[in-house]
């Protein structure tokens, strides 16, 4: 057959190659596409480079106003602490609630449902996130705040408090949470599991001492990005936790948070320019240095677990 | 549902003492805490949306979407200036965040070499900006604002900045995600034919990623359209009598006129805004349904 | 024609020193191997690496006009790799680098001038797995004409030339229109070749065509790449050693080696022949054994 195969080689064959033109084209609309989309990917760095620069001019104009020291303070009028303070709580008790409540979430959908309920139940749990947070608020503070804590619990709370503040927003960060340690456990192995199972464990034992501990870098991520949600939250708190500085440990009080603070200076009447104007943006520099440190950690440990799997 | 999903696991349960292990007391708590955890959040969604319709119930009227707001009679006051401002918004920050997002990501996927330090610290940024607090995207608008020239940032145009940033980077990941759900082989396909990179993105990839990024695009609008924390600090205004009318006119916007009326103590203005947060849900329940509907009609499963 | 006339006639690129390993079969004194008498493409000192892992060792081949050329071997030889630097396919993998020369027409396709793009027009491909475009069937075959910009004088004409030239025409001339999709595994791999056709290239490169096809489906591929032979040149990999001994005239042996430090495997080239004579007669002890079955 290959010896038939050589005959097909024709004298045209042998006449010298045709002339071929491989050299390189310039393609003008090409390279202009590529610039265009390169740019709009550098657009979302301008935009931190941007952040950043929006808050540094008038927190350095504060800072020439306001000595440093009132504003890392506990009382006055730039007094920044009693705002962390406010946040703190309100997190914490957001977490208190989305913790558990996100982490079971996700060990049911991702041990216990079947794929079908799965389907239909995940969804639903990420319903929580699309509500707006100022639907919310208005929640903790109409129907939180004086039927489920006053009437229903019996708690004696202020009118703005942080305790329905901070329950509320547990409740939108649910689905941060559950969403992501779902992701986390789903990720460990099958051999995993069928190894404890075949040793006599039961299921609750195989999730809490095998699954649990394997996918712990994921879920110390969706409880680290929680935090960061309910640290930058700001209408559920701007409406419910109060609009005073209060550096108080009691959650039936009203505490302005971080966000909540930024929210009334701007609403209000300062004019622009004005050091109560400019508090707004040191308050803010804080807030987002706060949260990209605790962002930079979620990644760092996504990363992780990413690399274990 | 539990006990017909554990029959396949059963086999390795003791059988010599004839009760079964997944029914221990302890297990049997343990799955009442997951049950309890998982429907906790359904539960609480559902008394807020009944208890808000039943609040808002007295004012399903058509005063309620004609009328300007008022605060002389709550018991007429409308969200007409709230609902256009959120329309108008909406618009806007969709011309602004869509086209930058879907290129942000075509570069990203189609031609970025993910080796390059640069790259990956686009890829590292997105990350962050995806978990930065909206209301510092407010601040960001402000200066934008500032920087253009505008004393009034409470404008359609300062109010579609802040959420076209707040939204760009949902854009790019979901983009991103359709695109890579686009098969390897249909690119090297086009490419072995002589098409260049950019004509295999723009005749292969980006057609049968589109389903994915309208549905994320929609997603990301439905998450921008009940935002009111950067509108409060780009200043736009609880209450506005008129239409908008352009990019650089003042407006309000749905979830602003909510925030403003709970400060009003009247009994009307709560029960009003009840009413508006029906209409605002019954807006974000629309775009997850277009959403959703895009999805499942569109999406090639490949 | 002197056995030897294609060595003779080649040229070898400086400072290439001969690798015993590779080179080995050249000292059992069974005389040269036939090579091509006109060879299309030829590859000289290919080396490819992927990041720091060296994919393919040095590899030299030709390949003749209007002849069937089968690369074969156990996987993870390189073979593959090899093909997809045929047509610069290798450039669009992340960390890919291909050091030595390819030529076409005795132009360097890795040369700084060269525009790989310009490259796969005159060089197609055919994939392991079919891949129509979602588009009509009409379309996959119009994509590459309209791309690469050829002038083309009534494109109906051209997709029913090219789809006649895959042997698809009678299956589909009824549903032009209708999705690529709706075809089956070996219809879709015919209108894969017919849409490489369309753009009227030189060469075609198939990197295991067939294993994704049924035997009947197969078939009709290698009745057209019978076919296709007169017009084409064609380099096809395969696992399948029958399907080398049915269609190719040409037969290149890789194989891997295992490095004993990292145990990565890096692939060469072991023998290439005539596939009459290297299927009846290899010249290497490693060739026996893999196509008697002894080994892979």
């Amino acid at each position: 057959m290959s010896n038939n195969a050589s005959s097909v080689v024709g004298p045209s064959g042998r006449t010298g190659p045709p002339a071929v033109n491989l050299a390189r084209k310039s393609r003008p609309a090409e390279s202009a596409i590529r610039v265009v989309l390169t740019s709009s990917a550098f657009v979302s760095v301008a935009v931190t480079v941007g952040i950043i620069a929006a808050l540094i001019r008038p927190v350095l104009d504060f800072f020439g106003e306001v000595p440093f020291g009132d504003f890392f303070s506990t009382e006055g009028q730039f007094a920044v602490l009693p705002l962390v303070a406010g946040t703190l709580m309100v997190t914490v008790i957001a977490l208190l609630v989305s913790v558990p409540l996100g982490l079971g979430a996700a060990m049911y959908l991702s041990e216990y449902a079947s794929r079908r309920a799965r389907k239909f139940l995940k969804p639903t749990v990420e319903l929580l996130a699309g509500i707006p947070s100022v639907v919310y608020g208005f929640f903790a503070l109409t129907f939180v705040t004086p039927t489920v804590l006053q009437d229903l619990l019996g708690v004696q709370v202020n009118f703005t408090n942080a305790l329905s503040a901070g329950l509320v927003l547990g409740v939108m960060v649910i689905p941060t949470i559950a969403s992501l340690s779902e992701d986390a456990l789903s990720a460990v192995p099958h051999s995993l599991r069928q190894g404890s199972l075949a040793m006599g464990a039961n299921r609750m034992q195989t999730t809490l001492r095998v699954v649990f501990p394997a996918a712990l870098s994921g879920i110390a991520a969706a409880i680290v990005l929680g935090m960061s949600r309910a640290i930058g939250e700001t209408m559920i708190v701007a409406l419910a936790a109060g609009a005073q500085k209060n550096l108080s440990v009691d959650p039936r009080e009203g505490m302005q948070t971080m966000t909540g603070f930024i929210a009334q200076t701007a609403g209000g009447e300062n004019p622009v320019g004005s050091t109560s104007y400019n508090t707004l943006f040191a308050v803010g520099m804080l807030l987002f240095v706060i949260t990209l440190l605790v962002n930079v950690v979620s990644i760092a440990l996504v990363r992780r677990f990413r690399q274990v799997y | 549902m539990s006990i017909a999903t554990t029959t396949a696991r059963e086999v390795t349960q003791s059988l010599a003492t004839g009760r079964s292990k997944e029914h221990g007391p302890a297990a049997l708590i343990f799955l009442g805490l997951l049950w309890f955890s998982m429907f906790f959040g359904v539960v609480v969604l559902l008394v807020l949306i009944i208890d808000t319709i039943i609040e808002g119930s007295s004012r399903f009227d058509g005063a309620l979407l004609t009328e300007y707001g008022s605060r002389v009679s709550p018991e007429t006051t409308g969200f007409r200036a709230g609902i256009l401002g959120s329309a108008w918004l909406m618009v806007f920050t969709a011309l602004f965040a869509v086209p930058l997002g879907i290129a942000a990501a075509l570069y990203l996927e189609e031609f970025a070499n993910r080796d390059r330090w640069w790259n990956r610290l686009i890829e590292l940024n997105l990350q962050n900006l995806a978990a930065v607090p909206s209301i510092v995207y407010g601040l960001l608008a402000v200066a934008v604002m500032a920087l253009l020239g505008f004393d009034n940032s409470g404008t359609v145009l300062g109010g579609a900045i802040a959420l076209a940033l707040l939204i760009l980077p949902v854009i790019i990941i979901t983009t991103r995600e359709a695109v890579r759900a686009v098969p390897r082989e249909i690119r090297d396909g086009s490419l072995a034919l002589g098409a260049t990179v950019w004509q295999t993105t723009w005749r292969q990839t980006l057609p049968s990623a589109i389903p994915g990024i309208a549905t994320g695009t929609i997603l990301g609008l439905s998450r921008a359209i009940g935002e009111a924390a950067p509108l409060v600090v780009v200043g736009l205004a609880g209450s506005v009598r008129f239409d908008p009318e352009g990019l650089l006119s003042s407006i309000t916007a749905l979830p602003m006129q909510i925030f403003s009326l709970t400060s009003q103590s009247q009994e009307d203005f709560q029960t009003a805004a009840s009413a508006a947060i029906v209409v605002l849900l019954v807006m974000i329940l629309g775009l997850n349904g277009l959403a959703i509907f895009i999805r499942n009609k569109f999406q090639r499963t490949w | 024609m002197p056995a030897n006339a294609a060595y003779a006639n080649s040229r070898t690129p400086a400072g290439h020193v001969p690798d015993p390993l590779v080179d080995a079969h050249d000292g059992e004194s069974r005389g040269l191997p036939d090579m091509p008498p006109d060879p299309v493409m030829e590859a000289f000192g290919l080396n490819v690496y992927y990041g720091d892992f060296h994919a393919v060792h040095d590899v030299n081949l030709s390949f003749g006009r209007h002849e069937i050329t089968a690369l074969i071997g156990p996987s993870g030889c390189g073979k593959s790799t090899v093909l997809r630097c045929l047509n610069r396919m290798n450039d669009l993998v992340t960390g890919a680098r291909v050091e030595g020369e390819v030529t076409y027409h005795g132009q360097n396709m890795y040369a700084r001038n060269v525009d790989p793009i310009a490259v796969r027009t005159h060089i197609g491909m055919v994939f392991q797995k079919p891949n129509p475009f979602p588009k009509s069937i009409y379309d996959n075959i119009a994509y590459g004409p309209k791309v690469t910009g050829m002038k083309v004088e009534n494109m109906d004409d051209l997709v029913e030339g090219a789809l006649r030239g895959a042997a698809l025409w009678d299956e589909v001339k009824d549903k032009l229109k209708q999705s690529a999709y709706g075809l089956s595994g070996g219809q879709q791999q015919r209108l894969c070749i017919a849409r490489t056709i369309a753009t009227k290239p030189d060469v075609i490169l198939m990197d295991e065509p067939c294993s994704a096809l049924d035997p009947i489906a197969t078939a009709r591929v290698e009745d057209l790449m019978h076919e296709l032979r007169s017009d084409y040149t064609i380099i096809i990999v395969t696992h399948n050693m029958q399907q080398a001994a049915r269609v190719s005239d040409r037969t290149a042996f890789f194989t891997a080696r295992a490095d004993e430090t990292t145990g990565n495997r890096t692939g060469l080239l072991v023998e290439f022949d005539r596939t009459s004579q290297m299927f009846s007669a290899p010249r290497d002890k490693r060739t026996e054994d893999y196509i008697s079955g002894r080994f892979g």
